[in-house]
């Protein structure tokens, strides 16, 4: 569905992508991960339009992002990490406009519009001025208007970001329920336990690159399934075990104080990096 | 896809109906000033070519303010681009560039239309009126405020920052909205300043809509200029749309 073959971009000296290869499934559900600056919001950019790439292909449902631009559009949603709605403009303005700018007639935009409030449980406020929203009505508001068109990719770049735990929850399911209605999600982040929690395969970029693409099961696994956090003077080690009964067994013998836990997608994006992803 | 500057233009609509007003009055208070204290206070004895200044002034402000209100297009585009991000939607709209384009050059000719009727009104409300049922009045405002509303949406997608912006107001916009034929006639200045005035878009919008509300024979030359260097830009602005990506 969405397909990147050596893609480079360049901002004057500064090489922002190098060589990305990438192939996301029809109804796949994929994570970008990276910390800021990695070149996430860039691939984002590139991919629906908004960024010129300086080399390299990509496919948008076998649609080429440059030579068939408006085609590749077409195909997809984006819910960029800003909030870009018009504020002074009401809730169902918003996702009229976005309607008529994808070819939609009124009758048939109107119809999805409603849908889409329900869906979103924001019905109430179609009428009511994006200004007086809250952050994750917001937040809402732009996941459904990028669903106007019934995309059959949706982007979502940092779509949490700013938004309290709660909110933030409200907002996975919402994207599980999108992604389970067949819609194929690429989804940037840097809160890895939203990667963790939504992702079927996961891939870490650091410095333009990509590390490692895979299930965050498969790259958790890869460092066992218990970690134990000691404190070491200003830095915090963690050691990884395959066994509870060896991390257990390795504590035991120790006077420092520990912390016993399950390995998580962090622990394996600092492995491969040496960074964390914030 | 031919119908993306639909959704443009209504977009741009919708923004100004909720504005209108606010907009109604700022558009007001200029002209108002202007006619006071030069139409008014200094200019009631002043003839020129057979008409009282006041009658010279009002076509020459109805020139002026259509030439600002359409380039204030891009002041909005800007706004949109760099602080409400807004620009973004469109930039990943499937419509082409000529949609983008053509959407908000109609909606800083709506912008200027209005202002035009509310210097129609104030000229109203002291004593003047002239031959607005001209219709080479209304194809004398329709061509300038194209020229400057394409203008205006190439030039906002060049600039990269609001500062940009305001420089290119101050350089361009408001020395040609005083020398451009609006306060006083081009032929009373040095010849080799009238070359120079021939050169703004201005003084033939100046001159035309200023003949026609006299009911004047048309400046045909003036009208076939407006339209040459209107579509220059318009077609400029179509292809600057690509600079404003990354």
């Amino acid at each position: 569905m969405i397909r990147i073959e050596r893609l480079n971009k360049y901002y004057k000296r500064l090489h922002a992508l190098k060589d990305i290869y990438l192939h996301v499934r029809e109804g796949e559900l994929f994570s970008y991960l990276g910390p800021n600056g990695a070149g996430k919001s860039t691939t984002i950019r590139i991919l629906t339009g908004l960024t010129r790439p300086s080399s390299g292909k990509a496919f948008l449902n076998n649609f080429h992002i440059e030579k068939d631009r408006v085609k590749a559009k077409e195909q997809c949603g984006f819910v960029p990490q800003s909030i870009n709605l018009d504020q002074e403009l009401t809730v169902f303005e918003n996702l009229n406009i976005h309607g008529a700018l994808f070819h939609l007639p009124r009758r048939k935009r109107k119809r999805r519009i409603d849908e889409l409030l329900e869906y979103i449980g924001l019905s109430d406020r179609k009428k009511t001025l994006v200004k007086q929203l809250s952050g994750g009505m917001k937040r809402r508001v732009m996941i459904s208007r990028a669903l106007v068109h019934s995309p059959k990719i949706l982007f979502l770049d940092e779509p949490t970001v700013g938004l309290d735990a709660g909110i933030r929850r409200r907002i996975w399911a919402l994207i599980k329920k999108i992604q389970q209605n067949g819609t194929t999600i690429f989804l940037t982040t840097h809160y890895i336990e939203e990667a963790e929690f939504l992702a079927q395969r996961v891939a870490f970029l650091d410095e333009g690159e990509i590390v490692a693409i895979d299930a965050p099961q498969v790259l958790m696994s890869k460092l066992g399934s218990w970690a134990i956090d000691k404190i070491m003077e200003d830095e915090l080690e963690t050691v990884y075990f395959s066994q509870r009964e060896d991390a257990k067994q390795y504590i035991a013998g120790q006077e420092e104080s520990f912390t016993l836990r399950r390995v998580n997608l962090e622990d394996a994006f600092l492995s491969l990096t040496g960074k964390k992803p914030k | 896809m031919m119908y993306g500057w639909i959704a443009v233009y209504y977009r741009e609509l919708l923004i100004l109906r909720r504005r209108l007003s606010r907009l109604l009055a700022s558009m007001s208070v200029s002209p108002l000033l202007y006619l006071i204290a030069f139409g008014y206070a200094m200019g009631h004895k002043v003839v020129i070519e057979g008409h009282t200044y006041m009658e010279f002034l009002i076509p020459g402000l109805a020139a002026m303010s259509s030439m600002t209100q359409a380039f204030a297009i891009a002041s909005e585009i800007n706004i949109s681009r760099f602080y409400w991000h807004i620009f973004e939607e469109f930039q990943a709209a499937p419509i082409t560039n000529f949609s983008y384009v053509l959407g908000e050059v109609l909606a800083g000719i709506t912008r200027a239309f209005i202002s035009v009727a509310v210097i129609i009104v104030l000229g109203l409300l002291f004593g003047v009126v002239l031959s607005y049922d001209n219709p080479l009045f209304w194809a004398a405002i329709f061509l300038n405020s194209f020229l400057f509303a394409s203008l205006a949406v190439g030039l906002a997608m060049l600039v990269k920052s609001h500062a940009d912006q305001a420089m290119l107001s101050s350089f361009v916009i408001t020395p040609m909205a005083f020398l451009g034929g609006t306060f006083f006639p081009v032929d009373r200045l040095p010849v080799w300043a009238q070359k120079i005035l021939y050169f703004l878009p201005l003084t033939h919008a100046s001159k035309a809509i200023r003949s026609a509300s006299f009911g004047s024979p048309a400046h045909c030359s003036s009208y076939l200029l407006l339209i040459g260097i209107g579509l220059l830009f318009f077609l400029i602005s179509i292809s600057c749309v690509n600079m404003a990506r990354d």
